[in-house]
């Protein structure tokens, strides 16, 4: 010990205190992480949220290692592509990691929109986590649009020239807001180079920051779980909630191995297919962009098909806008048209697991027929299927209100 | 100093004053962020008209040109296809061209200055896409010849004019247009010496 430490003492805590004296780095991990109590009983349902997490982490690593070397102009965006996927080192990797990941972001997100209509994760009082999970989602469809453009192929070009004429259905003001969103008589450089704007700062910000309120959100009132019981009524004399265990290690350390898990399957798609026989990466787009011939066959990544398919179902422009557009935003409003007074599946009745199974069955099949080109029996199937999915959310306020339902536990159910 | 001793009204007027002011100017200083996303005037520039030369285009022939980035389908008609074209009358939507998808010299029964001369853009009104040409009759199917938008299955005939219950809205827009001579036409402009 020097001499001037015996006399003023040695500094106690070390370099941690000296930081949670200026900044509250102990008691932000203690109370986000090491001492945030979540329910015991978790299942696999509620992994997808850090795998959403994960894939987001994936997109922006790949996304910015693709922006340079990647050109956001008409003349140079096409072949900047090939050169990263054949000249530069590993580039075909960064690539294929991006292009796949942009799929498993929405097969999680889905996954993990499904858990909440599981468990009722939306109820009171998680609606505003729900508010801004689905402006996540939203903003996530934006950039998915955004960054189809920027390989400059047929379906780049041919799938924006569609969906943004979308947009000039709206009455009066269509045609003068999509002329704002090409910046241009038709989609073109100028087009492009906002659209990459968009792509690489604008979204992803939003989304970095949407992702931040939505688990400040999910922190203040706590996590759900699969028997849709509020753990924290029941608390112990230290005011730890009976059922909940520290997120830290208990579920970071489950979480890891579901992580490990999704990484693996993501690996061995990316490896073996990452154009998923022209579901990830749609075969039109290997010709480069052609203003003079649309593609014979043309249809949007599969992650939008669903709502495609009730576009399509519509025989008039402004409607097939309008429902394509409702059928996008309807799930906001799942708060309050659930009418249930139990959040978990577990302790619904038939009607609502039945009305629950039928909009999985909608949701694919719109999904695949969304692929499908749009003639005689497709069609026919692509309107009922609209009429289910629309059915599911407006009724909805009816048959949760009668269906009857079991007793909720005050405990959760936990087998070892 | 404590809270009572502050005077809430001057703060209140200040505050409202801020506001009111900021708004306006934050406002004001949108104006040139939300312009800036127009059309620039290199975009207008190459938005130019563009001249087509005929005199190649043989009867039953149809060029693509591009005027502004969009598509122009420029088809010289043959004596037939234009005796076809009171055929599908019936099944049109818009047959006689009431709705303002042209200037007022194509508001005519063959869409066009010229009979023989058809010029449209070849831009479904649906979504966008660019229809196929499909100019065979086939009178099994009651087809005289048209364009077919593989999209989303428009149909429309020789003269752009759409069919009945299709998702495309109106019939293709003709864009202006002026023979500068007889074998060469301006895509894009209309007025001045014709």
């Amino acid at each position: 010990m020097s001499r001037i430490e015996a006399e003023v003492g040695k500094p106690q805590g070390g370099l941690l205190k000296w930081i949670d004296d200026r900044f509250p780095l102990t008691a932000t991990l203690e109370y986000h992480v090491t001492k945030y109590y979540a329910a015991k009983n978790f299942n696999w349902w509620f992994v997808f949220g850090v795998l959403a997490m994960v894939v987001l982490v994936i997109q922006l690593v790949t996304g910015i290692f693709l922006t340079m070397n990647y050109k956001p102009a008409a003349a140079e965006a096409f072949a900047s592509v090939e050169y990263i996927m054949r000249d530069v080192e590993w580039g075909w990797l960064i690539r294929y990691m991006h292009s796949t990941g942009a799929s498993f972001f929405f097969i999680v997100v889905y996954l993990h929109m499904f858990r909440a209509m599981l468990y009722g994760s939306y109820k009171k009082p998680r609606e505003l986590i729900w508010l801004i999970g689905m402006m996540i989602f939203f903003v996530l469809m934006a950039e998915g649009f955004a960054g189809y453009l920027l390989p400059w192929g047929q379906m780049s070009y041919w799938g924006a020239q569609v969906i943004i004429s979308l947009f000039g259905a709206i009455p009066w003001v269509g045609d003068a807001l999509v002329e704002i969103i090409r910046g241009d008589y038709s989609i073109s450089d100028i087009t492009l180079n906002r659209f990459f704007a968009l792509h690489v700062i604008v979204l992803p910000l939003t989304l970095i920051g949407l992702v931040f309120v939505h688990i400040v959100a999910l922190h203040e009132v706590g996590s759900n779980n699969p028997d849709g019981i509020e753990i924290k009524k029941n608390k112990g004399p230290d005011g730890v909630p009976l059922d909940g265990v520290p997120f830290h290690p208990h579920h970071t350390s489950k979480d890891l191995v579901g992580i490990i898990v999704f990484l693996m399957i993501f690996s061995g798609v990316v490896f073996f297919a990452p154009d998923m026989g022209g579901m990830f990466l749609e075969h039109a787009n290997f010709d480069p962009a052609n203003m003079k011939a649309t593609p014979e066959h043309i249809a949007p990544v599969w992650y939008y098909t669903p709502y495609y398919a009730i576009l399509r179902a519509v025989p008039d422009k402004l409607w097939g806008f309008i429902l394509f557009a409702l059928a996008v935003v309807l799930p906001v409003f799942l708060p309050w048209l659930d009418r249930s007074r139990v959040r978990s599946i577990r302790y619904r009745g038939w009607i609502y697991k039945s009305a629950l199974t039928i909009f999985v069955i909608t949701f694919i099949s719109l999904g695949w027929l969304g692929l499908q080109p749009a003639t005689g029996t497709y069609v026919v199937l692509a309107r009922i299927f609209s009429v289910l999915y629309f059915a599911f959310f407006l009724l909805m306020p009816y048959y949760t209100a009668i269906d009857k339902t079991k007793p909720v536990p005050d405990r959760v159910v936990y087998h070892g | 100093m404590t809270e009572d001793d502050l005077d809430r009204n001057r703060r209140h007027f200040l505050t409202v004053a801020t506001v009111v002011t900021g708004v306006v100017g934050a406002g004001l200083a949108a104006v040139p962020f939300i312009a800036s996303l127009k059309p620039s005037a290199r975009a207008q520039a190459l938005g130019a008209p563009v001249e087509v030369p005929l005199s190649s285009i043989q009867p039953g022939e149809m060029v693509r040109v591009l005027w502004r980035g969009k598509l122009v389908f420029v088809l010289r008609r043959t004596k037939d296809m234009l005796k076809r074209l009171p055929l599908v009358d019936d099944e049109l939507r818009d047959p006689n061209s009431d709705i303002p998808q042209q200037p007022e010299y194509a508001a005519n029964e063959t869409r066009s200055i010229k009979p023989e001369w058809l010029v449209v853009e070849g831009s479904c009104t649906h979504l966008g896409c660019a229809p196929l040409q499909d100019f065979d009759v086939r009178p099994a199917e009651g087809w005289e010849g048209g364009f077919f938008c593989p999209c989303h299955g428009s149909k429309f005939d020789l003269a752009g004019r759409v069919f009945k219950g299709v998702p495309a809205p109106t019939n293709l827009r003709v864009p202006p247009y002026r023979f500068v001579r007889d074998d060469l036409i301006l895509i894009g402009q209309d007025t001045g010496v014709a």
